[in-house]
């Protein structure tokens, strides 16, 4: 799926001056519940693009069955999880999602899910525009076919634009076009306004994590430091009008904080189920370092969430290493830490992409070193590949894509 | 949707809008808009909580304890809260 930051709501606090402290530091140690999740359906794609953050493309043969996933909604519904953000793989390749779907908002549970298109039908597109309670976001990541195609795959951009058709034919305005923001695409920011106007949509910027395949690519797609900086304040003139999913967080150094919560939920309001019910921190580290456990353990998602020891160690105040003596350590907190894990930078240290320039001079320092992979990866890959897998090069037939 | 707060008139808790208690107070969630608003105090989700059983948003404020020289900060509070739709008015009884 697209980089899709779990808390996606607009934030409002409402707050006449109280006895309890700042409220980052209450979400610092983590709720009784998360606020809202991601949960992978399928690790199955059509798509294959090289960035995945989830390493999708083959279905997983113990992916959750419609009842286990039944059973977790049920628990979201008791937890008081207000939505999921649904994605993958492609969620809608499931035979049950929309069966899902319906589930879930009977349960209190909102849904937001994030595609590629692919299976967005007038129908379907009529089924979405009458309901409250699901939202959808389509995912391009170049405003122009060249850019977009480049990355997610030939054919791509034309499926989205076609699915964008349909859910405006449809009278649905207020979806949202997800944007992982890279080099390629950094200078049509102004191009993605235009095309979400056009359809009547909103307009959501995301951040490239070097999570699952986009590991391999991180290097050459990442956004510049110039880029950045002017990211940032792009970002910035436009307020709440364009979402980010709070991804951008790292950039507060810059100027003002971004409009959003500004911290890592990681573990502690947010966290992600992936398809085979495996739950992780959030969904842009699935490697075994931040699993946390299974649904399908006893106790189910909610013991999980309440007593596995990752989650407690993550909800203990966290040592920031040099950066405790930034001046802006407060608004940006040592940024994200799935993307300081997979380049290889120490947890408790800048973050790579860091806006005073830190995390380069680390990066560079790096040298050789070979960087942590997410651990499940179910890529399409042909035989010839996965007979090399004991091979330190092994899942590297992935660049034939950006050829 | 969003209308401005008077608290002299009768509120309620939006339909749409699900309250989840937090050792801060509480979380709300908006369906429809999907805004999260968070309560920083218990005493302002009390409040929140009692607004549809009260004639007027003052008489949730002074049910819920709210003290004369609070007033004006909680009235703020629910003011927010009307604008982003989280509250709305309801009929009088």
């Amino acid at each position: 799926m697209s980089a899709s930051g779990p808390i996606g709501a607009s934030v409002t606090p409402s707050a006449p001056a109280g006895p309890v402290g700042r409220l980052v530091d209450q979400f610092q140690s983590g709720l009784d519940a998360p606020i809202c999740l991601t949960w992978e359906l399928t690790y199955a794609c059509n798509l294959a693009c090289v960035h995945c953050l989830s390493s999708s493309g083959r279905r997983d043969p113990r992916e959750l069955s419609t009842a286990e996933c039944q059973a977790v909604i049920d628990e979201l519904q008791r937890m008081q999880v207000f939505y999921v953000n649904i994605g993958g793989g492609e969620p809608t390749v499931r035979r049950d999602f929309w069966e899902l779907v319906d589930y879930a908002t009977a349960h209190d549970v909102g849904v937001k899910f994030s595609t590629n298109g692919s299976r967005l039908t007038p129908a379907a597109a009529e089924r979405l525009a009458a309901s409250d309670y699901v939202d959808v976001q389509v995912s391009i990541d170049g405003a122009t076919a060249d850019v977009n195609d480049a990355v997610r795959g030939p054919g791509s951009y034309a499926m989205a634009l076609t699915a964008m058709d349909r859910l405006a034919a449809a009278g649905f305005s207020g979806f949202k076009l997800s944007v992982v923001v890279t080099r390629q695409n950094a200078g049509q920011l102004d191009d993605f306004q235009a095309i979400a106007d056009r359809y009547g949509a909103q307009l959501r910027l995301t951040r490239l994590r070097p999570s699952g395949r986009a590991v391999d690519v991180w290097d050459e797609l990442h956004p510049t430091s110039a880029q950045q900086r002017e990211l940032y304040a792009w970002l910035s003139d436009r307020g709440e009008r364009v979402l980010t999913g709070d991804s951008f967080f790292h950039l507060a150094p810059f100027g003002d904080p971004l409009p959003g919560l500004n911290l890592c939920g990681a573990g502690r309001v947010v966290c992600l189920i992936d398809p085979v019910g495996d739950v992780y921190a959030c969904p842009f580290a699935i490697h075994e370092s931040f699993l946390a456990g299974n649904v399908r353990d006893q106790g189910g998602f909610t013991a999980v969430w309440r007593e596995s020891a990752l989650f407690a160690e993550l909800r203990r105040p966290q040592t920031a290493g040099i950066c405790t003596s930034c001046e802006h350590f407060d608004s940006c907190r040592g940024g994200c830490m799935a993307a300081k894990f997979f380049t290889g930078l120490p947890l408790d240290g800048p973050d790579p992409e860091c806006a005073l320039g830190h995390g380069e001079t680390l990066l560079a320092a790096r040298g050789g070193q070979q960087v942590p992979r997410s651990s499940p990866d179910h890529s399409r890959v042909r035989p010839l590949d996965r007979a090399c897998d004991e091979s330190p090069l092994a899942g590297t037939a992935l660049d034939v894509l950006l050829a | 949707m969003a209308t401005a707060f008077d608290p002299g008139r009768a509120w309620a808790l939006d339909p749409q809008v699900a309250l989840r208690s937090e050792r801060f107070g509480a979380l709300a969630y908006h369906f429809g808009t999907r805004r999260l608003s968070f309560l920083k105090s218990q005493k302002l989700a009390t409040v929140v909580r009692s607004l549809a059983d009260q004639p007027s948003g003052h008489d949730a404020c002074l049910a819920a304890g709210v003290a004369e020289h609070e007033m004006a900060a909680y009235e703020r509070a629910l003011a927010t809260l009307a604008t982003s739709g989280m509250i709305a008015e309801r009929p009088s009884a």
